[in-house]
């Protein structure tokens, strides 16, 4: 008898341990279940800081540098000699390369862009499609590093080959090359906004004796419209905010100019060349860094804002 | 009554065709443009570097004269890198994608944070370099440090991964969540061992993507001031490195001065590239081996 009531008393015990140990687990789990949303959050949160970071490193070192250079010399300013004695800052030679280096890249990834999505959404078999796209792709893989030495040492001597007058750094050899770089992105969303036109639109008009080229124009370019400018904007931000290829390709003389045989210095490689030049912090030519990255980051800002609210706004709907 | 004439109908449909027909072939041409750049890039940059690459060069030191002159210091600082962008990324990436997509509250606050990734991805990488320079080398004292170009290039990458991630976690479908519940599974239970081993593969092929996007990345390192001279090896978080892309922008830049440089860029470019392909092709492996369909 004592035996078993004494198996039965550990068997009482092992089953209040249990309990015991189930509610205590339960209450870590309770805790877990309350401590992860908030360390999600928290992490979620680190973009959010990130763009504040941006907003406040870039506002606070270029108030520092407007109180040194008037804000309206900076904007309306044709010089730009941050290294000589007596220096100047005027980022217009800047934003004049970098409008001169975009729009090169536009007139060759806008056309040629087009044309592939049309080709691809509209003549290729699915077959060829299916090889012809990811290969495209593969040029948007492409490190910018390798465009530039591309553009240094292959595209330039070949202008310079046919057009001798034109310079060892010159911006029509990257804005070029830019250009082939961005074909992939502008192919791609446009094909994806055309795909996204019903085929019943494409089949009335053919039924209606019209050829696919007459289709293409006049009905699946006007319903894609929207899509197809977001996708140019983007294009034309993306080359506002490319570095390397006119670092290298474009040198460094800040001439206000629209020969587009001469070098010219967009506002992304006057900050490479400033801040690899070790600037010393404190100084205008340092401030002056944060003053052009902040009008840059302005540009690709409103470049990509407005491409949201074209393809959000003029959307055609099916 | 005015009849349809044939011949004139005819010759006009022709017309219509033919230029259909040649158009057509124009816009072939134009997407064969980009891949005809794309393989004169590659045969120009393999016929300048193929000859200067060999093993020596893969292992040697950095060193001025081009004949001696090896990579393992910007493939060291390279790896190193991207020990560092790895794991930054992957937490915080995963760790957002899974906030705004299974936890925050659809309303003006999850609309806030998606609109500020969505900016954030279109923001230059340069300026990420200056944001770099700013808080990790200057505020926090990394200087050139590993640590600084990691965590630099990560949060340039960040957006692609969070927004890849959700994606991935958009595709798994509501029942196996659903069963999970039903099951008695809490809900951070069900994302551990239900959601997240349903989007690993996806949320993989996305890392890996976006970290392929890292490590060719430049820009924001020239701003950090990352150099390619003859400095050691790379032995930790806090040492100084280089790394493949800066090596390619001075021999680049230096070409023309010494002209051998050129073919030296050209064979870290091939270097580079390799190990581009090398990462995108095991994307695609576990994309096509791993990716269930529901």
């Amino acid at each position: 008898m004592p035996t078993n009531s004494g198996n039965h008393k550990q068997n009482a015990v092992n089953v209040r341990e249990m309990i015991e140990e189930k509610r205590n687990s339960r209450n870590i789990s309770n805790i877990t279940e309350k401590l992860i949303p908030t360390i999600l959050f928290i992490i979620a949160s680190i973009s959010v800081l990130t763009t504040i970071g941006i907003i406040y490193t870039l506002l606070s070192e270029a108030i520092e540098f407007f109180k040194i250079v008037p804000i309206w010399e900076f904007f309306t300013g044709t010089v730009l000699k941050p290294m000589s004695q007596n220096p100047e800052f005027g980022v217009l030679p800047l934003i004049n390369g970098t409008i001169i280096s975009s729009l090169i890249a536009m007139l060759v990834a806008g056309p040629i862009g087009i044309m592939s999505a049309v080709y691809l959404s509209e003549y290729a078999t699915d077959k060829v499609r299916k090889v012809l796209k990811p290969l495209l792709e593969v040029l948007a893989g492409i490190p910018t590093i390798v465009y530039g030495f591309f553009a240094f040492t292959f595209v330039t001597p070949i202008i310079r080959s046919i057009f001798p007058e034109v310079e060892a750094t010159n911006i029509l050899s990257p804005g070029i090359v830019m250009g082939v770089m961005i074909i992939p992105m502008i192919a791609s969303l446009s094909e994806d906004a055309m795909t996204s036109v019903p085929n019943a639109m494409r089949e009335g008009s053919l039924a209606m004796g019209a050829t696919k080229l007459e289709t293409t124009f006049k009905v699946v370019i006007p319903a894609a419209f929207s899509g197809i400018i977001a996708s140019f904007v983007l294009g034309i931000s993306r080359a506002i905010g490319e570095t390397m290829i006119v670092t290298i390709a474009s040198g460094s003389s800040k001439n206000f100019t629209f020969d587009i045989t001469q070098s010219m210095q967009t506002m992304t490689a006057y900050i490479v060349e400033v801040s690899g030049g070790e600037a010393a912090a404190g100084t205008t030519i340092y401030y002056s860094l944060y003053a052009v990255a902040l009008t840059l980051f302005v540009f690709t800002l409103i470049m990509n804002l407005l491409a949201r609210y074209v393809s959000r706004k003029f959307r055609e709907e099916y | 009554m005015n009849q349809v004439n044939a011949t004139k109908m005819e010759k006009r449909m022709h017309a219509r065709i033919r230029k259909n027909n040649i158009l057509k072939v124009v816009f072939l041409l134009a997407t064969l443009f980009g891949l005809a750049v794309l393989a004169v890039l590659l045969v120009r940059v393999i016929t300048q570097g193929a000859a200067w690459l060999d093993w020596d060069f893969i292992t040697g030191r950095l060193s001025t004269s081009a004949d001696r002159a090896g990579i393992m210091g910007a493939l060291l600082g390279t790896v190193w890198l991207m020990v560092v962008v790895i794991p930054v990324t992957l937490i915080i990436g995963v760790g957002s994608a899974i906030y705004l997509e299974l936890y925050a509250k659809k309303g003006k606050l999850q609309s806030f944070i998606q609109t500020n990734i969505s900016n954030l991805a279109g923001v230059p990488s340069i300026v990420y370099g200056l944001l770099g320079l700013t808080i990790f080398s200057r505020v926090m004292g990394l200087g050139n440090a590993v640590l600084a170009g990691g965590l630099t290039l990560s949060l340039l990458v960040l957006p692609i991964l969070i927004v890849s991630s959700q994606e991935a976690i958009r595709a798994v479908p509501k029942y196996l969540a659903e069963a999970s519940y039903g099951m008695g599974a809490t809900k951070w239970q069900t994302i551990k061992n239900v959601v997240l081993p349903a989007s690993l593969p996806s949320i993989l092929t996305g890392a890996i993507l976006s970290l392929s996007r890292a490590i060719g990345e430049t820009a924001p390192l020239t701003v950090l001031g990352i150099p390619a001279l003859l400095i050691p090896f790379p032995e930790g978080l806090f040492d100084t490195f280089t790394a493949l892309p800066m090596q390619i922008y001075y021999w680049t830049l230096d070409s023309s001065l010494v002209k051998e440089y050129a073919y030296l860029a050209a064979a870290t470019i091939i270097v580079l590239l390799v190990l581009l392909f090398l990462l995108n092709s095991v994307a695609i492996f576990i994309r096509n081996k791993f990716q269930q369909r529901y």
